[in-house]
């Protein structure tokens, strides 16, 4: 069995976000580069399935669309235990161009598994997981928490208001994988680091697709009014603003 | 043939809740911009007095989908209805919650209907041609402007972030049958473990969250009696699930739960980034901290400085005196 990471690389979560003065574009100065953290979750929980000699599964590939320069977060993801790595050479901010050259990519060398993080944590589009999985006509499972394989099959749970279901499916199959997929994201070791570099990084040309959406313009929240200080001693005194001021309460 | 602005509204064992009010209100507000009939579209049973409500909210239509094999949701089948509706009644703007639901079945939609897709959207188009929509970004620390090429549109709305218009209108009720094909139902739900009658984090217009400053998991009683005073979710920071402190369906923060509720209590929380990004749409937010530079008071209306251990009591008593008023 062979499983597919879908990963896309994101500014370090403790960034202060920044554009350009005109607002068309995020300001990358100085800022660090990681692998999506729920992408990094989904490569975690495929490493410990094939650690796992009972699942029968004995691949794990991460595929990611963008430029050569991205290259040093894929070799993170080969770092972390990736067997191989696929990049589409191309850059897009649009999901529907993204998700196509992905979906083209599984066409030319299917996979068993495909696992998307539930969103990235620069766009938040919530979409290539769903689009690529519709584009090759497979089923697909979201806000999964947890994926196991037993006897074959893959038994996966999913969150739901106030709980969660119990699912199979039949292979292949796309699994969008939230948070509880697995407890800590696994770290490069030295070994994985100095061996990186020697595996396979294949490169792709993309498909000619057109964007559905554009980026046009990017603005900061509102700053927020200063805190207002109540003393400890006089809790009393929050309740008040919250009913009167806020009307909250 | 006539455009509609459809929007799906799912419903949760016969009942909608605020959020689908809060969907019918946005759409019906689109359709009057773009001047044409808003329609709801919702899979399964609901009750009829629930539909004549979901009704109120301007919609000129609700259609029910009945069906064999459709209590639980299933990606492909449900796209393909909801698809073969939005088709049928050529939306020109399709509209689903950015919850579970939502994220599961709009990408899917988009590419069934070759429609862009603009998601966690939080408020009106800023322009209906070219057809802009705002959302959220980077987490909650930006906000991004979309423009949507493709003739038909498609869009996920925030939880809470569009006012509820109660017009007190009527909608025309159609229910039909619908047979998914079966090649299409892939997914088997073999079991569900759901706790009922509790208030659910993303639901809650109030919210009380636990961080590292409760320093035990055996300190969170007060927290808990001040939730249960005001009615209101619990949540956490991701420390605490991390510890097992508390479970990881109360994580809210960028990899937990997003939420956006009218009052956020946060309670022994420096407020990194990472959490901020997933309540810094709580229309007020209050800090309990010891340090009067944490980052949570840069995000919060109202702080105390102090031990949490210590404020918790002196609040949950101030709230009891308040409630007996």
């Amino acid at each position: 069995m062979k499983i597919l990471v879908c990963m896309s690389q994101v500014p370090d979560t403790t960034t202060k976000v920044r554009f350009t003065p005109d607002g068309k574009s995020f300001d990358a100065t100085g800022v660090q580069w990681v692998i999506n953290p729920w992408d990094e979750l989904s490569l975690t929980r495929a490493l410990e399935l094939k650690d796992d000699a009972s699942t029968g599964v004995t691949q794990v590939t991460v595929a990611h669309v963008g430029p050569v320069g991205n290259e040093p977060t894929i070799r993170k993801a080969l770092a972390i235990g990736a067997d191989d790595a696929i990049r589409v050479n191309t850059e897009s901010n649009d999901a529907f161009v993204v998700s196509s050259q992905l979906a083209e990519a599984i066409r030319q060398n299917p996979y068993d598994i495909i696992l998307c993080g539930i969103e990235s944590c620069d766009f938040n589009g919530s979409s290539v997981g769903g689009m690529v999985a519709e584009m090759l006509g497979y089923p697909s499972v979201s806000a999964v928490s947890s994926l196991k394989i037993e006897n074959g099959q893959a038994i996966l749970s999913r969150e739901i208001d106030g709980g969660k279901e119990i699912l199979t499916v039949p292979t292949p199959f796309v699994a969008i994988v939230q948070k509880g997929i697995t407890k800590e994201p696994r770290i490069a070791a030295m070994r994985g680091i100095m061996v990186a570099r020697t595996k396979p990084l294949k490169v792709m040309e993309p498909i000619a697709t057109e964007p559905l959406t554009s980026l046009l313009q990017f603005e900061k929240p509102q700053p927020r009014a200063a805190c207002k200080l109540i003393d400890a001693e006089n809790p009393q005194q929050l309740i008040e603003l919250l009913q009167n001021e806020a009307k909250v309460i | 043939m006539d455009m509609a602005i459809l929007v799906f509204t799912e419903n949760w064992e016969g009942k909608f809740k605020k959020l689908s009010y809060e969907l019918a209100s946005y759409a019906a507000r689109i359709a009057e911009m773009m001047n044409l009939p808003a329609m709801a579209l919702t899979i399964g049973n609901p009750d009829p007095d629930e539909l004549e409500k979901l009704g109120h909210y301007g919609l000129k239509k609700i259609l029910v989908a009945h069906g064999k094999n459709l209590g639980t949701l299933d990606n492909q089948v449900y796209a393909s209805i909801i698809g073969d509706i939005a088709l049928q009644v050529s939306a020109s703007v399709l509209i689903l919650s950015n919850n579970g639901t939502g994220k599961a079945l709009a990408p899917r939609l988009a590419v069934r209907l070759k429609a862009g897709l603009a998601s966690g959207v939080n408020g009106l188009p800023i322009s209906t041609e070219p057809f802009v929509l705002r959302k959220r970004a980077y987490s909650g620390n930006a906000f991004a402007h979309v423009a949507i090429h493709t003739p038909v549109k498609i869009l996920t709305l925030s939880q809470n972030s569009f006012e509820l218009i109660d017009k007190q209108s009527k909608a025309e009720i159609e229910t039909f049958q619908v047979t998914p094909d079966s090649n299409l139902m892939k997914t088997k739900v073999t079991d569900v473990q759901k706790q009922t009658g509790k208030l659910l984090l993303t639901d809650a217009e109030i919210v009380v969250s636990g961080g590292r400053g409760m320093k035990s998991p055996d300190n969170w009683g007060p927290l808990i009696e001040l939730a249960d005073l005001l009615g209101a979710a619990l949540a956490c920071s991701r420390p605490v699930s991390d510890e097992g402190w508390r479970s990881h369906e109360e994580h809210t923060g960028q990899t937990g739960k997003v939420i956006a509720p009218n009052l956020y209590f946060a309670v022994g929380i420096s407020g990194a980034t990472q959490h901020l990004a997933g309540v810094s749409s709580s229309k007020y937010i209050v800090a309990v901290n010891t340090d009067k530079d944490a980052p949570v008071f840069e995000a919060a209306q109202y702080g105390i400085v102090g031990d949490a251990l210590k404020v918790l009591p002196k609040l949950v008593e101030a709230v009891r005196e308040m409630k007996s008023k």
